[in-house]
């Protein structure tokens, strides 16, 4: 919904580049106007989940408990001691999510090209349950498994669709195939599990903010803190790889590098995002698309696309637990959302004779 | 054939060589069958006697040893659920890829298995259902809701339903129901013990009861299914041409759908949701047979219990004395095979 340039046919030149320059200006100010109104939100949302429950709290003592401004050790038990963990890793797993689905999105061109979608969650959730079920871990060993589940899902999908580049939908197609063989392994070693423990690993393969440890935690926010920023630096290889590769190359990106790099960010994060909170469906998938119509022109945040995402699973999360009946793992209402959003998406696309 | 052309005195000799080797090609698929139902009677984490078998298959009644038990209350009903499910599952994915023209087409990949499990589920957790007589149903209504779906969804825009689009709208829906199955199963721990296996797909555990609720449908369906040969051969063609040789497109695809869902749903409700059974033997099915549905239907039903059976056994041997779903293990073997097709098939037409 940009607002066109009128032209004015006084000195074309001129002309035309002040209103490169007008385009450039407005494009800039609505991508810093719609992250700064994102942040806002998600902080607002961050700050609300820490207020409700059975036992509601306002919004300042909140804030001043999480900042140590004032000492109620009850009030200090319900926000540090058990909401925080909880909005913490809707916030970081979100973060995570949004970045690595846009960054996938982007780099293979494709919509659909999620790395939800395409199997490399279900590689590290393979790897994660095998731990928790077979060698009874937990923390910073899960995270590593999920790690280097979601690493070696990624290789096979690059070995096994390489074929002329990585792009197109044999891509996604493969992914579904690598992604159904991991879930049928996930559902062997579930069935030989304890109930118990079973429980814990079906409640896990749902995804779900609400379990996770301090350790996997600390090290998503670190990853984030480090690789966010690193992301945003790649931004423009990757916008250059958009145009094609041959037209990137001629604009002087060392395509290879740049994409090696991304992926491997993605690949990261999201790894580390499913130690935290299992594999929670469709955050990813959306969170790139929803940011890019609140870009308008000015698409391809990955800052943006973070925040929605982030947004997006403490909403779910809110609704998973205090609208429900009982309370659900997160990841089955965005599953529930997701699923209708991604068919809707590959009916407007197919629309437009851009599917298949 | 009056006035034979010269295509015609080529490729008749040709047909009846064909028609003479595939007649036989029948029998001795059946006679791989029974081999099979044997050793899926035989062999398990108590390994059966053929002398004990045909003891307690010949007097029919339980004389109380823990031989014929097994043999009649677990064994045999499992094997024979396996033959029916596995011939359903095939059957319903050889119609599937000659209606849409899709060789990624199946009943699991288009979404109908999860679609069926999650009305099953639904039913049995939710409204508090019990039997497979009743449930069989919702299996029915959500296979047909599902089928309606996708294909509805991938038919829109220029090209109609590509084999992409086809298995795309599958997935989006198998997510989707899969995580709100999940959802209803987790507020439920009886029903997650329950449905824990199931979920899996799996022979094990499902006896006398279930085989008695399913076998009515899968029968009839299974004999409908082997009419739709001569009409899948014209749809094959290209709609154009089947509507030319007076074909009713609309109906016959209607008419095939409908059997699908009741194959598909009868089987999901029995054994849960089976994957790649029904992806992969028609593919087989075609290798050997080439490409007239008349054989590949037939072939299908045979060829797919022999895998489905197999694929059980399998999974009782390798991880005696406990088992693998057979579900597990065709996702296994299945997903390299689907991967496969994916990179070397022609997406375009079977």
């Amino acid at each position: 919904m940009a607002a066109t340039t009128a032209f004015k046919t006084v000195a074309p030149s001129s002309a035309a580049a002040a209103a490169v320059r007008g385009n450039r200006r407005r494009r800039a100010a609505r991508s810093a106007a719609v992250t700064c109104a994102l942040a806002v939100a998600v902080f607002a949302l961050f700050v609300v989940t820490m207020m409700v429950g059975s036992f509601r709290l306002g919004a300042w003592e909140v804030i001043a408990s999480v900042l140590h401004l004032r000492d109620d050790p009850s009030v200090d038990f319900v926000v540090r001691g058990l909401r925080l963990p909880t909005a913490a890793s809707a916030v970081t797993v979100g973060l995570a999510l949004g970045a690595s689905g846009t960054i996938f999105q982007q780099l293979l061109r494709n919509p659909l090209a999620s790395p939800d979608f395409v199997g490399i969650t279900s590689g590290a959730s393979l790897a994660a349950v095998s731990g928790i079920v077979l060698l009874q871990a937990s923390g910073l060993v899960v995270s590593g498994l999920a790690l280097g589940g979601a690493i070696v899902a990624s290789l096979a999908m690059y070995l096994l669709a390489w074929r002329d580049g990585v792009t197109g939908y044999r891509f996604i197609l493969i992914g579904i195939g690598v992604a159904v063989f991991f879930e049928g392994l996930v559902g062997y070693v579930l069935s030989r599990a304890q109930l118990y423990e079973a429980r814990q690993a079906m409640h896990w393969l749902t995804g779900s903010v609400g379990q996770a440890s301090s350790d996997e935690l600390r090290l998503l926010a670190g990853a984030l803190i480090v690789l966010l920023p690193v992301a945003v630096l790649l931004q423009r290889p990757l916008r250059a790889l958009e145009l094609g590769d041959d037209a990137a190359r001629a604009l002087g990106t060392r395509t290879e590098l740049s994409r090696a790099g991304l992926l491997a960010v993605a690949v990261v994060l999201v790894a580390l995002a499913v130690a935290v909170a299992g594999p929670i469906a469709f955050v990813a998938l959306v969170a790139g698309p929803i940011a890019n119509r609140l870009l308008g022109p000015a698409t391809g945040g990955v800052v943006a696309a973070a925040l929605t995402g982030a947004a997006l699973l403490l909403t779910a999360d809110l609704v998973a637990v205090h609208l429900m009946p009982t309370p659900l793992p997160t990841g089955v209402v965005t599953g529930a959302v997701g699923a209708p959003y991604l068919l809707w998406l590959l009916a407007t696309t197919n629309r437009q004779g851009a599917g298949g | 054939m009056s006035a034979p052309s010269r295509y015609a005195t080529r490729t008749a000799p040709r047909r009846a060589r064909r028609a003479l080797a595939l007649g036989p090609g029948l029998a001795v698929l059946c006679a791989v069958l029974a081999v099979v139902a044997f050793l899926s009677v035989t062999q398990g984490s108590r390994s059966i006697g053929l002398s004990d078998v045909l003891r307690a298959l010949g007097s029919l009644d339980n004389d109380g040893s823990i031989t014929s038990t097994v043999t009649l209350e677990l064994r045999v009903p499992r094997t024979l659920l396996g033959i029916l499910v596995g011939a359903a599952l095939g059957v319903a994915g050889a119609i599937l890829q000659g209606v849409t023209r899709n060789p990624l087409a199946d009943a699991g990949i288009m979404g109908i298995n999860s679609g069926a499990a999650a009305f099953v589920v639904f039913a049995i957790t939710v409204l508090g259902v019990r039997g497979v007589g009743v449930y069989v149903w919702f299996a029915f209504i959500g296979a047909a809701g599902a089928l309606v779906l996708v294909y509805a969804i991938a038919s829109l825009g220029r090209e109609g339903a590509t084999p992409v689009k086809l298995a795309l709208a599958g997935a989006a829906v198998t997510a989707g129901l899969a995580s709100v199955t999940t959802g209803i199963v987790m507020t439920n721990v009886d029903a997650l013990n329950e449905l824990r296996f199931w979920q899996v797909g799996s022979l094990a555990g499902r006896y006398a009861p279930i085989l008695v609720g399913v076998a009515p449908f899968l029968l009839v369906a299974l004999a409908v299914s082997m009419f739709f040969g001569r009409a899948l051969n014209g749809l094959a063609l290209g709609e154009d041409v089947a509507r030319g040789l007076g074909q009713h497109v609309t109906r016959t695809r209607a008419a095939a759908f409908a059997v699908v869902a009741v194959l598909a749903g009868a089987a999901t409700a029995a054994c849960g949701p089976i994957v790649f059974v029904g992806l992969v033997v028609p593919h087989l099915a075609r290798f050997i047979c080439g490409p007239d549905y008349r054989w590949i239907l037939p072939y299908s039903m045979l060829l797919a219990p022999i895998v489905l059976l197999l694929a059980d056994v399998v999974g009782r041997v390798v991880a005696a004395p406990d088992e693998l779903q057979v579900g597990v293990v065709l996702g296994v073997v299945g997903a390299p095979a689907f991967v496969a097709i994916v990179r070397y098939a022609r997406l375009s037409e079977v």
